[in-house]
Parts: structure tokens; C-alpha cells; sequence
């Protein structure tokens, strides 16, 4: 299991950096909007979970967001939602681990996927293969499923789970089969996976009456792709140089790829 | 593309390599899918930032 630990050892320290590096930069450009999010979510009537559509007569009033005593039917329940972590630091330390720990298995995805393929051999493949794993797993899914802010209308979780996962599969399965295939037809076929999910079409909510307001979202999805892209940029260049110690031939992959 | 090419365990056998890789990228998957994914509410809350930054389908 040589290989497997080597895996591991390479996911590990790549992913530990830039999970830590991804953080930080949520601390400062995405964490503040969801914050904001968060107040208009309390003021449109605790957290729901059932995201049909909101009843008309409370759309309206969602509008005036002055109002931030809700309406009798909604005041009833800011259902138990269990624990949470407590805002602030606690809230930031949650955060930091989640991205570390996801930081870890992205990269294991990625280390094993490019392993198949030879491996990162340096700091300039992994560019491109970081990119590749942002085209997979940012771009390809956000096109159908925009990053949403809390309290904005969504269509049903299981759902969109499954269609975020597809489009994940047939993104990664097209570009790899774009890169590594040299046949036309298999090119096409590249090219229809990686168009079919969104002619499918992403589940969409039953309303779009959403109580935040459009910049605000707009700066969401702008700051969520860009921190996106720098994570997974990260992710692969230190893919690239840990391996290139490990296997001490950093630069003899330098021309077969990129 | 011709991947003649200095690997990571260089001594093992083409099927083994196939598994320990496939077992990594397992791995990966599923510890992407319990914290981006779960339906366990301590958990979603403890991700809660996490997801709405990274995009995946929440709430």
C-alpha cells in the first residue's frame, strides 16, 4: 500500500495548505456576505427549511424589511435546528476545519485522478490540473446552481444534490476524455457530457422572490468563484511540488503535459 | 498521452496501482460528501459557511 500512503501524504499536506489558505480567504470575502445574508434571513422570519414557495401575502411583506417583527404564522417557529457553533470564533474554527477536511478530500480526488493520468509533476501541472478541478467542481455545477446566500429560495435539497453530483461526474468525465483521448468522436462525446446536465437543467425553486437583494448576491457569486479559483490553483501547484520532492523528479514531467 | 513517467509507487503492480488509487479517490469522495453533503443537522451547522462559500446545495 506504498502507493496509497503516498496518496494520502501528498492529499494531506496539499490540502491542509490550501483548506488554511481558503479560509482565510472566506473570512474576509464571503463569510461577511453570508453574515449579512443572515440578517435578512431573521428579518423575513427565522430559518425555513421548506423552501416552497413563500405565500403570496408574505412575499409582499418580506418586501418591506423594516418590519422586522414577522407575521404571526411565521413567528411561531425558529425551529430547532440542533446544535451550532457560536458566532465568532467558534463559527470561524468550524470553518477552518471544514475547509481543511474538504480541503483533504478534494485533493485526493484530485491526487488519485491525476495519478491515472502520471501524476503532477510539477508546480505548472498542477496549475492546469487545478484548474481542471475548478471547472469541475465550481464552474461546471455554479452555472445551473448559482452560489446561494442563506434565505434565498432553492428548489428541493435532494434534488439538487443529485444534479450537483451528475454535473460534477459528466464535467470530469468530459474534460478528462477532451485531454487524454486523442479521437474526434470521443471529443464530441466530451463535449455532450459536458453540455447535457445543463440542457437537463438544474432543479429550480417554484419562486425566485428572494428577500436579498441582487448585488448582494452578485458580490457572493463573484467572491465564492474567485475564492474558488485560488483554492483549487493552490490545491494543485502544492500537488505539484510536494510530489516533485517525494518522487525527486520534479522537472522530468515538465513537457508531457501543459 | 504516453504516461512513461516516474510514479509515486513505482514497484507495484499495474492492478494493485488501480486499486490503491481507486481507494484514494474513495476516500476523497467521502470525506467531500459527509461534510458538503450530510443530511445530519450538527453537521450541516458546523459546515454551514463552509457550504454557502463552496457552492454546495444547502439547506
Amino acid at each position: 500500500m506504498t502507493l496509497f500512503r503516498n496518496v494520502v501524504f501528498i492529499a494531506a499536506i496539499a490540502g491542509l495548505v490550501a483548506g488554511v489558505v481558503l479560509a482565510c480567504m472566506q473570512a474576509y470575502a464571503t463569510v461577511p456576505l453570508i453574515l449579512k445574508a443572515e440578517v435578512y434571513e431573521q428579518a423575513g422570519g427565522g430559518h425555513t427549511h421548506d423552501h416552497a414557495a413563500p405565500p403570496a401575502a408574505n412575499a409582499t411583506d418580506t418586501n418591506a424589511m423594516t418590519s422586522a417583527a414577522p407575521g404571526p404564522a411565521e413567528a411561531a417557529a425558529p425551529e430547532d435546528e440542533g446544535w451550532a457553533p457560536a458566532d465568532g470564533f467558534e463559527r470561524f474554527a468550524f470553518n477552518v476545519v471544514a475547509n481543511v477536511v474538504t480541503g483533504i478530500g478534494f485533493a485526493l480526488i484530485l491526487v488519485a485522478a491525476s495519478e491515472f493520468a502520471g501524476g503532477i509533476g510539477n508546480w505548472r501541472q498542477g496549475l492546469f490540473w487545478g484548474l481542471a478541478g475548478f471547472a469541475v467542481f465550481t464552474l461546471a455545477p455554479n452555472l445551473g446552481l448559482p452560489p446561494e446566500l442563506p434565505a434565498m429560495p432553492a428548489a428541493d435539497l435532494a434534488q439538487r444534490q443529485i444534479w450537483w453530483t451528475a454535473t460534477v461526474v459528466a464535467t470530469a468525465a468530459g474534460l478528462g476524455l477532451l485531454a487524454f483521448r486523442k479521437s474526434l468522436p470521443l471529443a464530441i462525446l466530451a463535449v455532450a457530457l459536458i453540455v447535457a446536465p445543463h440542457i437537463v437543467g438544474a432543479p429550480q425553486p417554484d419562486s425566485f422572490e428572494s428577500p436579498i437583494p441582487e448585488g448582494l448576491h452578485h458580490q457572493f457569486v463573484v467572491a465564492v468563484t474567485l475564492t474558488n479559483l485560488v483554492f483549487w490553483l493552490v490545491l494543485g501547484v502544492v500537488v505539484g511540488v510536494v510530489r516533485g520532492r517525494f518522487t525527486g523528479t520534479a522537472t522530468s514531467l515538465r513537457d508531457s503535459f501543459a | 498521452m504516453n504516461t512513461a513517467s516516474v510514479s509515486l509507487g513505482a514497484s507495484v503492480s499495474s492492478q494493485s496501482r488501480f486499486m490503491q488509487l481507486a481507494l484514494a479517490a474513495c476516500l476523497g469522495i467521502f470525506v467531500m460528501g459527509f461534510v458538503g453533503f450530510s443530511h445530519i443537522d450538527a453537521v450541516h451547522n458546523a459546515a454551514h459557511d463552509y457550504r454557502h462559500s463552496m457552492a454546495f446545495p444547502c439547506h
